[in-house]
């Protein structure tokens, strides 16, 4: 890998930017590999990324059925914090927040991580109270969490609606200073140029089509490119998770629905830090663009259309017009859709299947990318020495037999 | 926006109805005899297939009767409408 630098741009534009060099190759599969990653978004890159640099283990596969980032990494809206409420949660995407912290730099390649902050606004006393009650939580668990006031809140985001006669009045709300959004196709792309030059291969258009078991393991997967064998198979491919997971006679809890977005021409910065509200339902930040990108709760039919209902997108900017009333002439640009998978406690399940050999990263559902850089991390782990890390040993797929079930639909901030 | 139409009501916006989720599930009859991992199974595993899906819907802004729909859930296309009760033309329950 050629290190970008400013030598390297300067060179390059001496040659007229004609002899970049591809950010990662496009080979053919090999017949075999020492571990197979079903799934070329961020959280899969991320995993063979880790596996190559983490753990020595380069001779893997990265398999996408599209183009990689193509599915909810390609999707979401970029927000990244760490403040959820309970300690197994916590500890998982403050791990995120840390790799994030240093990302560009390990990957040589600028993800564009912004700090700009995420405050979640409190609307009436029990928003208030459940604000106050994960602050402390995040405060015991060494991550940064502040309380705001109404006045605090008005002070940061002057152009926030905080009237107190207003329907749901902002009565204060959660700031995580060191929380705020990257640029998804570029975490997508430093993950796979990173683990492309420690000898990842990934393959495109390549999609998964069964997988081969003998005597309760895994041996290989079935592909539109033909058999490949391996004795190391990680599914982390998000709304397609139960497919996956039945091609192995699994079944997991999840369930795939609708997840919209949209963005809205590009302005002026006016907007410096990421709002979400749970009450008056919406997401907003701007992006260096310049666009508001803005996000919403799940569609609540099952959905792999990566689109979903008007009605959604019409509630959704309502809920930011009642916030930001000067964004009332501004003109929403493109909208789009996802397919999140939705785990009954809002948590994702990563670690062993019932099949020796197989793994599976899922359920991340509405709140994946915060934790790409922490969910590959703690992937590559437990794929490499076959046990889960003590940080994604709580999320297990056992754990709704046991009912140990982790409750984090508060902290999530998106509807389900 | 999806058109469904409510066997009572008939064809209606989906503002006004909400889904309830995988339809046929039938609750156990002896839960206390069933293992954790049989109740979890009840409880929380789910088809969730990429294609025909049978759900649940209820006209809750109109007659908030439920009913079953058979829907595909890559083109969201409804290919039937039918009671609680009822079995859809071409599956065998």
């Amino acid at each position: 890998m050629r290190k970008y630098s400013i030598f390297s741009l300067v060179r390059n534009a001496l040659s007229y930017h004609q002899n970049w060099q591809q950010a990662w190759r496009s080979p053919d599969p090999k017949p075999q590999y020492d571990a197979i990653i079903i799934g070329g978004g961020g959280h899969g890159l991320a995993t063979a990324y880790y596996l190559a640099k983490e753990h020595g283990i380069s001779n893997v596969a990265v398999l996408e059925k599209g183009w990689i980032g193509g599915g909810n990494t390609g999707r979401n809206t970029t927000i990244v914090r760490s403040n959820y409420l309970w300690d197994e949660s916590a500890h998982l995407y403050e791990k995120a927040m840390k790799l994030w912290e240093g990302l560009s730099q390990d990957l040589n390649f600028n993800v564009m991580f912004s700090q700009r902050g995420v405050m979640n606004l409190g609307h009436n006393l029990q928003d208030m109270r459940d604000i106050e009650r994960r602050v402390n939580a995040n405060r015991l668990n060494g991550i940064d969490s502040d309380l705001l006031t109404t006045q605090d809140v008005k002070r940061m985001v002057p152009i926030i609606n905080a009237a107190q006669d207003a329907r749901y009045p902002i009565l204060g709300a959660s700031f995580q200073p060191r929380g705020g959004v990257a640029r998804h196709d570029a975490v997508a792309w430093g993950f796979a140029r990173g683990a492309d030059a420690r000898g990842v291969d990934i393959l495109q258009n390549c999609e998964v089509t069964g997988i081969r078991r003998q005597n309760g393991a895994v041996v290989g997967v079935e592909t539109s490119r033909g058999f490949i064998a391996s004795r190391k198979v990680g599914i982390v491919v998000a709304g397609h998770s139960s497919v996956l997971a039945g091609m192995a006679g699994v079944r997991l809890p999840i369930e795939s629905h609708p997840l919209q977005a949209l963005v809205s021409e590009p302005l002026k910065p006016v907007l410096h830090t990421v709002i979400m509200s749970n009450a008056v339902h919406g997401y907003i930040s701007q992006s260096d663009k310049g666009d508001l990108v803005i996000g919403a709760g799940i569609d609540s039919f099952n959905g792999y259309g990566q689109r979903g209902s008007f009605s959604i997108i019409e509630s959704t900017v309502a809920a930011i017009k009642e916030l930001f009333p000067i964004f009332s002439r501004v003109r929403m640009n493109r909208q789009w859709g996802g397919i999140v998978d939705v785990c009954p406690d809002a948590c994702p399940i990563i670690g062993k299947l019932p099949v020796k050999g197989l793994y599976i990263n899922a359920g991340w559902g509405t709140g994946g990318f915060k934790a790409t850089p922490g969910s590959g991390w703690v992937f590559a782990h437990t794929i490499a020495g076959g046990e889960p890390h003590p940080l994604n040993a709580p999320f297990s797929l056992e754990r709704f037999t046991t009912g140990a079930l982790i409750d984090e639909h508060g902290a999530a901030g998106v509807a389900h | 926006m999806l058109l469904i139409e409510c066997p009572w009501c008939g064809e209606r916006s989906q503002q006004e109805f909400t889904c309830g989720g995988e339809a046929h599930i039938a609750r156990p009859a002896a839960p206390d005899a069933l293992s954790d991992a049989d109740w979890a199974d009840y409880l929380f595993m789910r088809k969730n297939p990429k294609g025909r899906h049978l759900e649940q819907w209820c006209h809750t802004a109109g007659c908030r009767r439920w009913f079953n729909v058979a829907r595909d859930t890559v083109s969201y296309e409804i290919a039937h409408v039918y009671k609680v009760g009822e079995t859809p033309p071409g599956v065998s329950e």
